[in-house]
């Protein structure tokens, strides 16, 4: 019998998870211990020496964290995932593996600020360079391009830039240059795009977000497609002895799941970000309605952005899933859904959108997305203040920018709390 | 060849003898790691390699042919073009299964294996593939692909 190839709303339920060996517990057990006894000292010689497979330890690994990592690779289209305990730590987790000091990225300007803020800042400091370029024209990451860039770095769909990333066509640049394409894909999330199938080679999530889905717990994840080359010559970290795991060569030995073994044996062992049992259970008991959800936060949106679109009040909004919107037709070749954030502009500046936000009933006025709840900001006082004007610009952040992440209530109860801050804000 | 979960899932269950073509003695190569991850799961590897006595406790053929032992399958670590003779041999030693390592592809090799009624396994590693099917991999965030209501075995 062939395989079958099951549908996303299945994984999100069944993968990474069958019943436990033990107990027979359907759901998925809590798996609350920090360590894993060994059968024999060869049992645990042959674990540290990574010839078998087990559990030693929750830094590295933990059976309930097992479930999400698998869960979110099969969901992504990818061959294995490694969990970490927020989406920065994952982020963190997949450039050091990959990067060392004298290495360049080419990355795009319309990031997260946090993000933003680690390659201009924190790699900086370790001796790697970041070109921040144009997310939306392949030529831009093409041209910036040195013989020493050994990544190129951006997100599927920009926060809160609305920037739709061509993943295809700068995918094509980076092998083309034999450097892999890492995405930030926590905007869509997997239900909504996969970038892998479209030439992505590493995805980071902050899990937090949809995946999770109710903002309560902190998570990140790096899932990788096990189709990059490795021995291309620029990956020595990949092929050479690993000095940190007694001369084990990784690509050699574990094959298109090599780049998430050293990311696992020697970085998040080393770095320590490890995501804890019981956030893994509470993201997903999310995963699991991660496509109802996300169908439902997608026609919300649109919603809200029609709703704007012809708002006197309003000055603007941005959001991909208008038809307006200059990457309209790239999001729908590329996505099944625009995803629930949007920005817009309200008709006063600054001070009417700082009053908006204080006018709101129950939009929650925090720096979160991807929950339940329709969350609003605004970038340039929070999320991006540690960002110079030229680079706040350069992430898609306006002065007067609004930012909504439109949540899971009536649609009805979010377009009159919409209208009635806007009301209040030009008062 | 054989490529699919339910196939190599019964190759697995059914090969419990593995002659090991190219088995190196040294502990970080990948084709020792594979073995003595098999014999940790319960598989007799027998060795064939001419330039050692013994590996993994185990004593050293210098040909298939030499073993004087059943075998189920023949798991081969040699350059691709090299495995044409090995699955004569393999044939002709009456194993059940030619199995080619990852980055392994001889495709007239598995033409004859098939030919004969032997299972033939193409570019994948015989651990990695246990550890799919039989739990490991799953502790280290790969996608098994296994979805299931069922218990693990």
């Amino acid at each position: 019998m062939a395989d079958r190839r099951f549908r996303p709303e299945t994984l999100a339920i069944h993968a990474g998870q069958i019943p436990d060996a033990a107990t027979g517990a359907r759901a998925l057990p809590i798996y609350q211990t920090t360590s894993f006894v060994f059968d024999s000292a060869e049992h645990a010689a042959s674990l540290f020496n990574l010839q078998t497979f087990g559990n030693v330890y929750s830094r590295l690994s933990n059976p309930t964290v097992a479930a999400l990592e698998e869960r979110v690779a099969a969901l992504e289209g990818g061959r294995a995932a490694v969990a970490s305990a927020s989406g920065m730590a994952a982020e963190a987790m997949a450039l050091t593996t990959l990067l060392q000091a004298g290495d360049h990225v080419a990355a795009a300007g319309a990031l997260y600020g946090g993000s933003v803020t680690m390659l201009a800042v924190n790699l900086r400091k370790f001796g790697i360079e970041t070109t921040f370029v144009d997310a939306t024209s392949a030529e831009a990451f093409a041209a910036a391009i040195r013989p020493t860039t050994r990544a190129v770095f951006a997100e599927t769909l920009g926060n809160p830039s609305g920037v739709v990333l061509d993943i295809a066509a700068v995918a094509e640049v980076a092998h083309a240059h034999g450097v892999p394409l890492v995405v930030d894909n926590t905007v869509p999330s997997p239900f909504l795009c996969n970038p892998i199938a479209l030439g992505a080679d590493l995805v980071v999530h902050s899990a937090t977000k949809y995946l999770a889905g109710h903002g309560t717990t902190l998570g990140g994840i790096v899932v990788e497609s096990g189709r990059f080359p490795w021995d291309n010559g620029k990956y020595p970290g990949m092929t050479d002895p690993s000095p940190g795991y007694h001369g084990v060569r990784f690509y050699e030995t574990f094959g298109d799941f090599a780049f998430t073994m050293r990311c696992r044996m020697e970085t998040l062992r080393v770095h320590g970000a490890a995501l804890a049992p019981m956030s893994a259970w509470q993201i997903l008991q999310g995963v699991e309605t991660l496509p109802l959800r996300m169908e439902r936060h997608c026609a919300n949106a649109l919603a809200v952005a029609t709703f704007l679109r012809s708002h006197p009040r309003v000055r603007w909004v941005n959001y991909p899933g208008l038809p307006e919107h200059p990457q309209h037709e790239l999001m729908k070749r590329q996505m099944r859904g625009a995803s629930g954030l949007l920005a817009f502009g309200v008709e006063g500046g600054v001070e009417a959108g700082v009053r908006f936000i204080e006018s709101a009933r129950f939009m929650s006025h925090l720096v979160n997305i991807g929950d339940t709840r329709t969350l609003i900001s605004h970038p340039a006082s929070t999320t991006h203040r540690q960002l110079d004007d030229a680079q706040q610009l350069a992430a898609g952040v306006r002065p007067d920018m609004v930012r909504i992440s439109v949540g899971l209530e009536h649609i009805d109860d979010i377009l009159w709390d919409i209208d009635q801050a806007l009301a209040a804000a030009s008062a | 060849m054989a490529d699919d979960l339910n196939s190599l899932r019964r190759i697995l269950s059914s090969c419990r003898t593995i002659a090991v073509i190219g088995l190196s003695a040294e502990w970080h190569r990948p084709s020792h790691f594979a073995a003595k991850y098999l014999q940790q799961h319960g598989y007799r590897v027998i060795p064939v390699n001419p330039r050692y006595e013994s590996i993994l406790g185990e004593r050293c053929f210098a040909r298939l042919e030499d073993i004087d032992a059943p075998v189920d399958m023949v798991d081969v670590f040699r350059r691709s073009a090299d495995v044409l003779p090995i699955a004569h041999s393999a044939v002709a030693i009456g194993a059940k299964c030619l199995w080619q390592q990852l980055g392994v592809v001889n495709l007239e090799a598995d033409a004859i294996a098939r030919a004969a009624g032997l299972e033939s396994v193409l570019d994948r590693c015989v651990k990695i593939e246990h550890a799919r099917h039989f739990g490991g991999l799953h502790w280290v965030g790969v996608d098994t692909g296994v979805i299931s209501s069922r218990r693990r075995a």
